[in-house]
């Protein structure tokens, strides 16, 4: 079955105006959904990547250049991804509509390109 | 909130089973009061923003990562390692003695003596008399029990700006007049016992009062009011007999929750209520908790008060209530702490335990420009003409209500019994159910 990378995109803490009852139901709903799926087989893997931390490298050798980012200047950051399992992207796209997520914040869906060709 | 809604079978249980019923909201009050205590009063805008970061930073990592074991203690880490970075940043003096007081912040132990020490210290402080009546309890409610301001502002029926209004002016109170969130060696003096009971109960009140507002936070509001009434009244210095009068009072009124809404949702009054949906833990709790209020030298309005909660507790029905007792204890309210309110319920026991006739008489004693805009007035004398036959004009006096009152489920109660009113002939007596006390 076809891999896709899912990309949650985030608002950043300050835009978030939430209570600690609401961040508390917002995990539980995230959760259950993860293991609904895991339980159905889709998500294989989840992975929150460290906010403030990530660097941009561009250039070899002499002009190798090293500058924070890539989200210095975003609205939105990538703050984690989900590796899932779908027929195609309309199955995967289907698979993620009904993920809290959405309810804040955008998914960026794209397929895993594999080298077997049939 | 957690539910069993769980849709993943086992795994889905399994997975946010360490997620207890406001675990978040119990967390930030408790670390809030403790780091405050740790620091000083004067730092309470520091422990609040390192508690939300430490919950926010929880929002963003948990749902990939999975709910640590122990979710407690990995956001009190979180939120102690936060502070001491933000001291740190600002090159303090308190450095140094900051990372020993810190240590000794941990997630609650209810067995350990002292156990809510901190937070009984901040709603102390909270409930501090030099603050502004509103202002201690949306304090209270944002720094011990966890809400946010929009959450205090919805159960209010306020706005946003207004509950800030009032966090501001308190946190200025309280910096001016140095408060400080130590505990009382011996137990609390009557004045700031009664301040701290009265919020509790406007707490309450606000959470039980059937309105708009969200339905969810206002039963926060309820629980988190006997909470804190229940650590008040169990702690060995600060725990007197008139709060576990209110604490009894509390529960008699909470038992009835699940019987106040009818299945679409509109109001049942407490002659109608089918009481076998009481919660009957909550009604045992009650009346062991009024039996430890009696060890009492002098009876305060919350005795009165829950000694005719408990009246309807035990009542098997409306009709089978003893009248006569409440009436008594009426009696005793109306001396102890009179009020038009007191005054307005006491006519309908008066009714119930004498006659319409009787409690008629009672409510024409009340002047009703002490109660101005108040519909429980007419609404009551509407009852009253119903129950002595005389239906035309209760009809008129339930439509008077019905023009003073704003409150959605109570209009619609009051215009089922205009429609009820009109058809019934005069003559016949009718049924009277009315609210049991609360302040208007």
């Amino acid at each position: 079955m076809p891999k896709f990378i899912v990309l949650a995109r985030d608002l950043p803490d300050a835009a978030l105006q939430i209570s600690p009852e609401e961040m508390q139901r917002a995990i539980v709903r995230y959760t259950e959904w993860t293991d609904e799926m895991k339980a159905r087989g889709r998500v294989h893997l989840s992975h929150k990547l460290r906010d403030g931390e990530g660097r941009v490298v561009r250039g070899a050798g002499d002009a190798r250049s090293v500058t924070d980012g890539p989200f210095a200047e975003v609205k939105e950051i990538i703050g984690g991804f989900w590796i899932i399992e779908a027929d195609d992207l309309d199955d995967a796209v289907e698979t993620m509509a009904s993920h809290p997520h959405l309810e804040h914040g955008g998914l960026e869906i794209r397929e895993i390109e594999v080298l077997d060709v049939k | 909130m957690i539910d069993a809604r769980s849709s993943g079978g086992d795994g889905a249980a399994r997975s946010v089973a360490p997620l207890v019923d406001h675990l978040f909201r119990r967390c930030a009050g408790r670390l809030v009061s403790s780091l405050c205590r740790a620091l000083g009063a004067h730092e309470l805008d520091l422990a609040e923003e390192v508690v939300q970061d430490a919950l926010l930073k929880a929002l963003r990592i948990w749902p990939y990562e999975g709910i640590p074991r122990d979710p407690e203690a990995w956001i009190f880490r979180v939120a102690k390692n936060r502070a001491l970075d933000v001291l740190r940043r600002r090159g303090h003096v308190e450095e140094s003695v900051a990372p020993e007081r810190l240590a000794h912040i941990t997630p609650p132990a209810p067995e350990a003596p002292g156990a809510f020490d901190d937070e009984l210290a901040m709603l102390l402080m909270c409930c501090h008399p030099a603050l502004p009546f509103d202002a201690r309890v949306a304090l209270t409610l944002r720094t011990v029990g966890g809400l946010s301001t929009d959450e205090i502002a919805a159960a209010f029926l306020t706005s946003r700006a207004t509950v800030q209004q009032r966090i501001v002016r308190a946190k200025r109170a309280v910096a001016e007049r140095r408060l400080s969130l130590e505990l009382p060696d011996g137990g609390l003096p009557d004045g700031r016992r009664e301040s701290v009971l009265a919020v509790l109960y406007l707490m309450f009140n606000e959470g039980y009062a059937a309105s708009e507002g969200d339905a969810l936070v206002r039963a926060e509001l309820c629980g988190e009011s006997i909470r804190l009434a229940r650590i008040l009244a169990d702690h060995p210095v600060l725990g007197a007999p008139e709060v576990d009068a209110l604490l009894a009072l509390l529960l008699f009124q909470a038992s009835r929750l699940p019987a106040r809404e009818g299945e679409d949702g509109s109001l049942v009054l407490l002659a109608d209520q089918d009481r076998t949906l009481w919660d009957r833990r909550l009604v045992a709790e009650g009346f062991h908790r009024l039996e430890r209020a009696i060890e009492a030298d002098r009876l305060t309005r919350w005795h009165l008060e829950a000694g005719i909660a408990s009246g309807h507790a035990a009542a098997p029905s409306w009709e089978e209530t003893d009248w006569a007792r409440i009436l008594d204890v009426y009696d005793l309210l109306a001396e102890v702490a009179p009020s038009p309110v007191v005054a307005l319920n006491r006519a309908v026991a008066m009714a119930m335990a004498r006659g319409a006739e009787a409690g008629l008489e009672a409510l024409d004693a009340i002047d009703p420009a002490t109660l101005p805009g108040y519909h429980l007035l007419p609404a009551a004398r509407g009852h009253l003409l119903a129950m002595a036959g005389r239906p035309e004009e209760a009809a008129v006096e339930t439509r008077r209500a019905l023009m003073a009152c704003r409150n959605r489920p109570v209009r619609a109660y009051l215009e089922r019994r205009i429609a009820e009113l009109e058809e019934q002939p005069a003559g016949t007596p009718g049924r009277l159910p009315l609210p049991t006390l609360r302040s208007p």
